[in-house]
């Protein structure tokens, strides 16, 4: 995750600063791909679809988000919005039943958590970076992580496990994102 | 927050692919470009064809400089051939 004060940024694509929005769409690309694909289970060709609407509007609406710290959860509710509109339009119908929608929210939130995580992940050094999110994320095999990053494969396990360690001791005292002050 | 629990919320966010990211990155600011593009296409038989056939080169010759990832977005905006 960027260092950028999340308002500074939000301001900055307010005023169409490209690079701010490139930024902004590169933090949270993962998130609304995931509640697109984990949550909303769409397939990708209609996943494509749905993921550039959700940014569009993100833009189109910034001005909409009154309070700028609660970016996440604001954009996490749009995307969860929007996939179900599609499920509706393409089913016809889409009986969103308590369990349903409480099953949801409940992996919304443990997304909202694995961004906390995420978050912490960005402010490790390069190489712990750069293994726990291909062995994790990626899930490239030991012997790609090797290969690629030019290290033996017997000793990816330990740094894997460091990495982790010093992962876990940076998400002490972190807080999840907040609730989003605006939703539609 | 242990391991396993730490492993299992990093499996939770893979990559989004490049191409759509570099896409959303783009798209806001041609916006009035596509739809121009798309309005034409709606009612050009001739222009659509043209895009179906090479999108980039159809764009090219009508002034437009777009990128890769956002012709291919265009394209899967198409009306149906026999629109």
């Amino acid at each position: 995750m960027s260092e950028t004060p999340v308002h500074a940024l939000v301001e900055r694509c307010r005023r169409g600063d490209q690079d701010a929005w490139r930024e902004l769409v590169a933090t949270h690309s993962r998130y609304v791909y995931a509640i697109i694909m984990r949550v909303f289970r769409l397939p990708p060709d209609e996943a494509e679809d749905v993921f550039q609407d959700v940014f569009s509007r993100v833009f189109e609406r910034l001005e909409m988000l009154r309070d700028d710290d609660a970016l996440v959860a604001w954009i996490g509710q749009l995307t969860r919005r929007l996939c179900i509109d599609h499920l509706r339009r393409r089913r016809d119908t889409l009986e969103l039943t308590d369990e349903t929608a409480g099953a949801v929210d409940d992996q919304l939130e443990q997304l909202e958590l694995a961004l906390v995580v995420r978050q912490a992940l960005e402010g490790l050094s390069q190489p712990c970076r750069d293994i726990l999110d291909r062995f994790f994320c990626r899930e490239q095999p030991y012997v790609v992580i090797g290969a690629e990053l030019g290290i033996a494969a017997g000793t990816i396990a330990s740094r894997i496990s460091r990495c982790l360690a010093r992962l876990r001791a940076s998400l002490e005292g972190r807080q999840p994102a907040q609730r989003p002050s605006e939703r539609r | 927050m242990d391991d396993r629990n730490l492993e299992h919320l990093l499996r939770l966010l893979p990559p989004a692919p490049e191409s759509w990211v570099r896409t959303a990155q783009e798209l806001p600011f041609v916006r009035d470009e596509i739809d121009s593009i798309l309005e034409r296409a709606g009612s050009s038989p001739t222009f659509r064809d043209a895009l179906r056939k090479d999108a980039s080169g159809a764009l090219r010759q009508e002034g437009y400089e777009l990128a890769d990832d956002v012709v291919a977005h265009i394209l899967r905006r198409l009306p149906p051939a026999d629109a």
